[in-house]
């Protein structure tokens, strides 16, 4: 089986940070995985966006052009890329910053108020994570033990501080 | 008694430069030095383009040619390889390392690396036949300046050392001459010095030595040391532009 | 099996080289390899190594050149523009017989062109760059795996040939993260008595020198160094077959364009198209005979690249008449889909 996952947003949201945690987590379960990132001037406050793809095969191109899953996180990434999902993908959005609904009736699509969630929970930097969880629940489950294991190798040991607080993000999503 | 020998680190070969050219005379002191400091064995020199691509055949240490104006960077690759081991020299012209090797010239200087740099300054380019040169002196006649060179057309003459005694990065900068005996017995005392620099830890050394072309100046050998005199030095000031080691002694 | 960690490309190439034995970098930054000057920059300091920011592009070769004649394993990275600056010091390197690793993460051209991926370097890779008559060993690695993989064989074949050689990569190989394990097949170097470590007056001079102005000598050297390449292509191409044993339409594509391709030929394969895929590793030498004898069997041949189509002079001369041999590309940043080359296998391809 192959997840072709697209993350959408803001420079700044953590949308390369959500893709680097799924891709350990895949690798934590020994699947193959890639994740690769838009880059340039765009990564400075304006959009960023990364592919990240997690299979039993291993995989083609680490591109992802038609994902099963887009998580978009404003305005410019669900107008981009909603057209992109596979009929039958799922399509996870900010609902707090997007101010529309998704058009696709062909998909499964799940509007969270992820940003304020964020604040509400005193963790204004992670509605990325709250929207990963979302999308970890849709996938495949909350399962404490390999996100744990994700979030060790993704968070620096600088910042190993931000690990629980991180897991609460996710599993504040995934019950959403 | 033998009184009068060739330096050990100047191979005994015939070199390829003009009768009446200094280069024979800096390529002795430079061999010298490196006599007198007993570092031929972990001495490494660079050559540059110009009329003495062709020194690594003359010196008996290890020899790398660069290309055109790139020997400080060479210089530095060597140097960083082996900073405690080895002792690293370029020999440069003036068309080499003011003009299109500046930006390694200055940049060498500015991170103090710790390299020692012979320049030989005779202000036309002598290999392709004596074009200015980013040294020609203003109205000097030239190849590709055949009505003297015009300033506002083609720019002023780069004093090296004044610049680069600007930076805070260098350790010596000086300016010699090898026009007369007692030009040639300073000028060895300062490119010894630059060498002993090195070997000190102190960081970049260059010695500009302001030298003569009577071919391309055409002249005779003679009348080019007298040129030398007469319109070089007084454009091209003879003295220590920068001596930080010695500057910081007196500063106490 | 060794553990695996999730590292971009650049950062693999980094590494890999480290453990190579590289202990000296010299760069300049461009995007899209900066990450492998900021890799060196943090752990060469560490190793007791050089991290050096050179003043520019031609600033940093002539660096490797002279640690490179040092005797040092040394290399510098760049991005296309940069690269050009860096041919002088790259044809120096091969007229005067030195080992040295470049690396070129490839973005859009010419001029100053864009920074999103391209293959549009081949010819500058393969053909020259530099003046006079050279090669360089090209490499074209498909995967973050095959970055750290290939930067270890790219100092070995370097040292074994005395040789410069390059690894051609493009901005997606450089920018994405995969698995990778770093239980690498390390080498020592070989002496290097040539180099110029000094003399310790026990030894005639070494002299590190491309000049020789005499024409039957310089003619001479060519023809030796000729010898060499001519060795190099008999026993160092490198490449991979996917599904060509019953392929009818034959993809060549190395690098990224690649990894797009397979995506191709497994969808095409499902609706029974007899297609394969050949993956040059090594540019140059290019595997002109296994091309040539697929092209025994095959029909068609699809040159699949980022660029306005390079690579495709190399696989027409391969053929050699013997088959159809049509383009698929992309150009200035922009990559094939795998719906392009779908198309491109089901309707043709440009010719």
């Amino acid at each position: 089986m192959t997840k072709q996952i697209l993350i959408a947003g803001f420079g700044g949201q953590g949308i390369l940070f959500a893709g680097k945690f799924l891709a350990y987590k895949g690798l934590t379960e020994d699947k193959q995985v890639s994740w690769l990132p838009s880059y340039g001037p765009e990564m400075r406050g304006g959009t960023a966006s990364c592919s990240v793809i997690i299979s039993d095969e291993p995989v083609g191109s680490p591109i992802v052009s038609k994902p099963d899953v887009l998580i978009a996180m404003n305005i410019p990434s669900l107008d981009r890329y909603e057209d992109s999902v596979v009929p039958g993908g799922v399509i996870i959005a900010d609902s707090a910053l997007i101010d529309r609904h998704v058009k696709r009736t062909d998909v499964t699509a799940v509007e969270i108020p992820a940003t304020t969630l964020a604040s509400e929970n005193n963790m204004p930097t992670l509605a990325n994570m709250i929207i990963t969880g979302k999308l970890l629940e849709i996938l495949d489950g909350f399962n404490e033990e390999s996100i744990r294991a994700a979030l060790g190798k993704v968070i620096s040991a600088k910042h190993a501080d931000m690990l629980e607080v991180n897991l609460k993000a996710i599993e504040i999503g995934s019950k959403l | 008694m033998v009184v009068f020998d060739k330096p050990k680190s100047l191979l005994d070969v015939s070199m390829h430069y003009c009768p009446g050219c200094t280069h024979g005379i800096v390529h002795r002191l430079v061999a010298e030095a490196i006599d007198e400091l007993g570092i031929e064995g972990k001495t490494v020199g660079i050559a540059p383009v110009g009329c003495s691509v062709m020194a690594y055949n003359y010196f008996a240490c290890d020899m790398i040619e660069a290309a055109h104006g790139r020997a400080p960077a060479v210089a530095t690759g060597v140097k960083r390889s082996n900073p405690d081991g080895l002792i690293v020299f370029t020999y440069q012209g003036d068309g080499d390392l003011a003009s299109i090797g500046m930006a390694e010239t200055v940049h060498a200087a500015a991170r103090n690396e710790n390299i020692t740099i012979i320049f030989i300054n005779n202000a036309i380019y002598g290999m392709t036949g004596g074009q200015m040169a980013p040294t020609s002196l203003p109205g000097q006649v030239t190849q590709t300046s055949p009505y003297g060179r015009d300033v506002k057309a083609c720019g002023y003459p780069v004093r090296v050392c004044e610049m680069l005694s600007t930076l805070d990065g260098p350790e010596y900068i000086t300016r010699v001459a090898v026009n007369n005996v007692k030009n040639v017995k300073a000028a060895g005392k300062a490119i010894k010095k630059a060498f002993q620099n090195q070997i000190d830890g102190k960081g970049f050394s260059l010695v500009e030595v302001i030298s003569s072309c009577p071919t391309n100046w055409g002249m005779t050998p003679q009348k080019a040391l007298q040129w030398v005199d007469e319109k070089m030095i007084p454009y091209y000031p003879l003295g220590v532009y920068k001596d930080r080691s010695a500057d910081s002694k007196e500063d106490k | 099996m060794a553990d695996k960690v999730l590292m971009k490309g650049n950062e693999a190439i980094a590494e890999a080289a480290i453990l190579a034995g590289c202990k000296h970098y010299f760069g300049y930054p461009i995007t899209p390899q900066t990450e492998i000057a900021a890799y060196m920059a943090k752990r060469m300091p560490k190793i007791g190594g050089t991290f050096l920011q050179a003043e520019s592009e031609i600033a940093a070769i002539n660096m490797v050149y002279g640690a490179a004649s040092a005797g040092m394993r040394v290399m510098t990275s760049s991005s296309s523009p940069g690269v050009s600056l860096k041919s002088e010091g790259i044809s120096y390197m091969a007229g005067s017989d030195l080992p040295g690793l470049i690396v070129n993460v490839q973005r859009g051209g010419p001029g100053l062109g864009g920074i999103q991926p391209s293959q549009s370097d081949y010819f500058q890779a393969t053909k020259g760059g530099g003046h006079g008559d050279y090669h360089l060993i090209v490499i074209a690695p498909d995967s973050v795996q095959e970055m750290a993989d290939y930067t270890v064989k790219a100092f070995d074949l370097a040292d074994k040939y005395r040789m410069p050689v390059m690894i051609l990569a493009d901005g997606t190989m450089g920018q994405m993260m995969e698995p990778v394990s770093l239980d690498l097949d390390i080498k020592p170097a070989p002496e290097k008595p040539w180099a110029t470590t000094g003399t310790n007056c026990e030894r005639k001079h070494n002299i590190i020198n491309s000049l020789s102005l005499v024409p039957e000598e310089l003619e001479k050297l060519n023809f030796e160094r000729y010898e060499k390449y001519a060795h190099i292509q008999e026993t160092e191409v490198m490449y991979e077959e996917y599904m060509t044993e019953d392929a009818e339409t034959i993809i060549v594509a190395f690098g990224i364009a690649a990894r797009v391709s397979k995506n191709a030929v497994a969808a095409a394969r499902k609706e029974g198209i007899k297609v394969g895929l050949i993956r040059p590793i090594t540019l140059w030498p290019f595997p002109t005979e296994v091309i040539s004898k697929a092209a025994d069997k095959a029909k068609r041949f699809i040159s699949v690249e980022l660029s306005m189509g390079q690579m495709i002079e190399d696989v027409k001369l391969a053929v050699n008449g013997k088959a159809k041999v049509e383009l698929c590309n992309r150009a200035g940043g922009m990559i094939p889909s795998p719906e392009q080359v779908l198309e491109a296998i089901k309707n043709g391809g440009a010719e």
